[in-house]
């Protein structure tokens, strides 16, 4: 189990500390201020004030979370709904995976925050399946809240202001971390995205006006509330302030979570981790979690935020940095990645569906060496018939990584076609 | 399904503003009575809920961790994404494999264990990493491996 970040900042200081992870050791650290700041505004204060500190979802798309709260209908009496999207699946990604085992109370303040800013009565923390550390974390932490006087009737003690939260457990599907395949799949069906709009704040949990935030990023709001948009701003770029929580995997020396300003250079990041694996030279970088194009070697000098990464052609994503060394096959790489996305493809989308499937027959039948250079054209085309061309981005998510891999990487591919065989026979078993 | 299943279904039903949002919780309740769903099973909830049994059935086949046929009585997956991939999480399980004398997808003939590989479980800075009755084992080797496999019985 982690339990602490290598690097720490604001978000997990406290996590090696076991009782951070009880009310009273949350409160001794300082904990529910943020809500009792929020609480003494105007829900609209508190909306403009997290819009001010220039918070970007960390969920991997990077949407400014005030403006996004700021869609939630004010004169509709509706029942509003807040959903925790805890469906962390992006290959790569573990940090919300320690904010919800050692830091749940730090998350469901944030959410409380929010629900006082976009008068939500009802939360809905949607945690994949298979992370029952965190569900049972969680449980644990919303019945202390209940017990307590922070999730009830008059939260934090405030006349007039009731919420209840419900802990809901996913069930192994990756698509589910789209946001509306999420609302699908939280009304009990399968999760299928939905087209847009209508946009959730307009229709979205069981009909309701809704908002979907990520782990993270409700957890820097219960900070921002508590410690002020100027302090929030001194960590970070201009566009992409705060700290995130890096997860380092693949060829290095120290795996593991970096706390870390945003626009840390990349290459400090590695190095935090110990560098690459048995001081080996560096071969590739995704930056962003498996959906995001890989960086070369060559190109690694750039700082992690997403105005400087998206001028490489790639994005910050969730922050999952893979480091892959220079007895790496990308043809292998490429087989991992398109069977991924072609096995969790949820099928409405023929473009999706089709493309994911015949992008990982051609890569495996490259890697067997039985390729043909016309494969070569169809991996470059096969992308390009899928992005944009869907209901959701997951279309966009199986492209780019393969498209990426091919605009770095294509002599890999051409080698395994000329000699009809894997070049590479000390890179990472199949 | 049993009498106590029906009762916690109706307290889950509800916590939610449509009682369809339960049923996810509560397919996870019914599979925990014999380690899977049957398609009678599936007919019931179905009758709980006001659905047709091929609403609860998509459901049921769209999900990894819901299960329409008999299981090992323990299950392990090991993760094969490409985080794992590149420290060693294939060669785990082919090792694995040879020693359950089972592919993955297979269950071993003394209906012990079903081995199978999975995508990523968000272990990728302890890797490689086996799920073993839902309890993450990571920073994995072959040696330890074995150990908690040969330790299920």
């Amino acid at each position: 189990m982690i339990t602490e970040p290598h690097v720490t900042s604001y978000l997990s200081e406290h996590y090696a500390d076991d009782s951070f992870r009880t009310l009273d050791g949350y409160l001794a650290k300082g904990g529910f201020q943020g809500l009792k700041k929020a609480l003494a505004l105007e829900p609209e204060e508190v909306i403009e004030t997290v819009k001010a500190s220039g918070l970007r979802g960390r969920g991997g798309a990077g949407f400014g979370t005030g403006l996004k709260w700021s869609f939630m209908p004010k004169d509709d009496d509706r029942t509003k709904v807040l959903v925790c999207n805890a469906d962390e699946s992006e290959p790569g990604s573990f940090k919300d995976r320690l904010i919800m085992e050692r830091g749940p109370f730090a998350m469901i303040e944030g959410i409380l925050i929010a629900a006082w800013a976009t008068g939500s009565a009802r939360s809905f923390v949607y945690v994949r399946g298979e992370y029952r550390t965190c569900i049972e974390s969680l449980n644990a932490a919303v019945a202390e809240c209940y017990e307590k006087g922070y999730l009830g009737d008059k939260v934090g003690g405030k006349k007039g202001f009731a919420h209840d939260m419900v802990i809901h457990s996913g069930a192994g599907a990756y698509i589910c971390g789209e946001e509306t395949g999420l609302l699908e799949s939280l009304e009990g069906k399968k999760g299928q995205p939905r087209k847009k709009p209508p946009f959730p704040a307009q229709y979205g949990a069981f009909g309701l006006p809704t908002t979907v935030n990520n782990v993270e990023s409700f957890t820097h709001v219960s900070y921002i509330l508590d410690r002020g948009v100027e302090w929030f701003r001194g960590f970070g770029t201009e566009k992409s302030p705060g700290t995130s929580l890096f997860g380092v995997s693949g060829h290095v020396e120290r795996p593991g979570l970096f706390e870390l300003p945003l626009g840390t250079p990349l290459r400090d990041v590695i190095e935090h981790a110990g560098g690459v694996l048995g001081g080996r030279t560096l071969k590739g970088v995704i930056p962003g979690g498996m959906s995001m194009p890989i960086l070369p070697a060559s190109e690694i000098d750039v700082q992690m935020a997403e105005e400087f990464l998206s001028e490489k052609g790639t994005h910050l994503g969730t922050g999952g940095v893979m480091v892959m060394d220079d007895t790496t096959c990308m043809v292998r790489v490429a087989c991992v990645i398109s069977y991924f996305f072609r096995d969790e493809s949820c099928g409405q989308c023929t473009q999706c569906r089709e493309g994911t499937g015949w992008l990982n027959k051609i890569c495996t039948r490259i890697e067997r060496g039985l390729g043909t250079p016309q494969d070569l054209e169809v991996i470059h085309e096969v992308p390009a018939l899928m992005e944009g061309q869907t209901i959701c981005a997951f279309a966009d998510a199986a492209a780019w990584p393969i498209q990426g891999i091919m605009r770095h990487f294509a002599d890999d591919f051409e080698l395994h076609i000329r000699e009809q065989k894997c070049p590479y026979p000390g890179s990472f078993e199949l | 399904m049993q009498p106590e299943t029906r009762q916690q279904i109706d307290a889950l039903i509800e916590k939610y503003p449509q009682p369809r949002g339960a049923l996810l919780p509560a397919l996870y309740l019914v599979q925990a009575e014999n380690g899977f769903v049957s398609s009678d099973q599936a007919r019931e909830v179905a009758e709980v809920f006001g659905l047709q049994p091929v609403d609860v059935w998509e459901v049921l086949t769209f999900y990894n961790m819901f299960y329409t046929t008999p299981q090992g009585r323990h299950h392990v997956y090991v993760c094969t994404n490409l985080p794992c991939s590149l420290r060693g999480g294939r060669s785990l399980l082919k090792q694995i494999e040879a020693h359950l004398g089972v592919h993955a997808g297979e269950t071993t003939s003394d209906g012990r264990v079903t081995l199978g590989h999975e995508e990523c479980l968000g272990s990728c800075g302890t890797a490689p990493m086996m799920r073993v009755d839902g309890v993450y084992h990571e920073d994995l080797d072959l040696t330890r491996a074995k150990q908690v496999i040969d330790g299920l019985e």
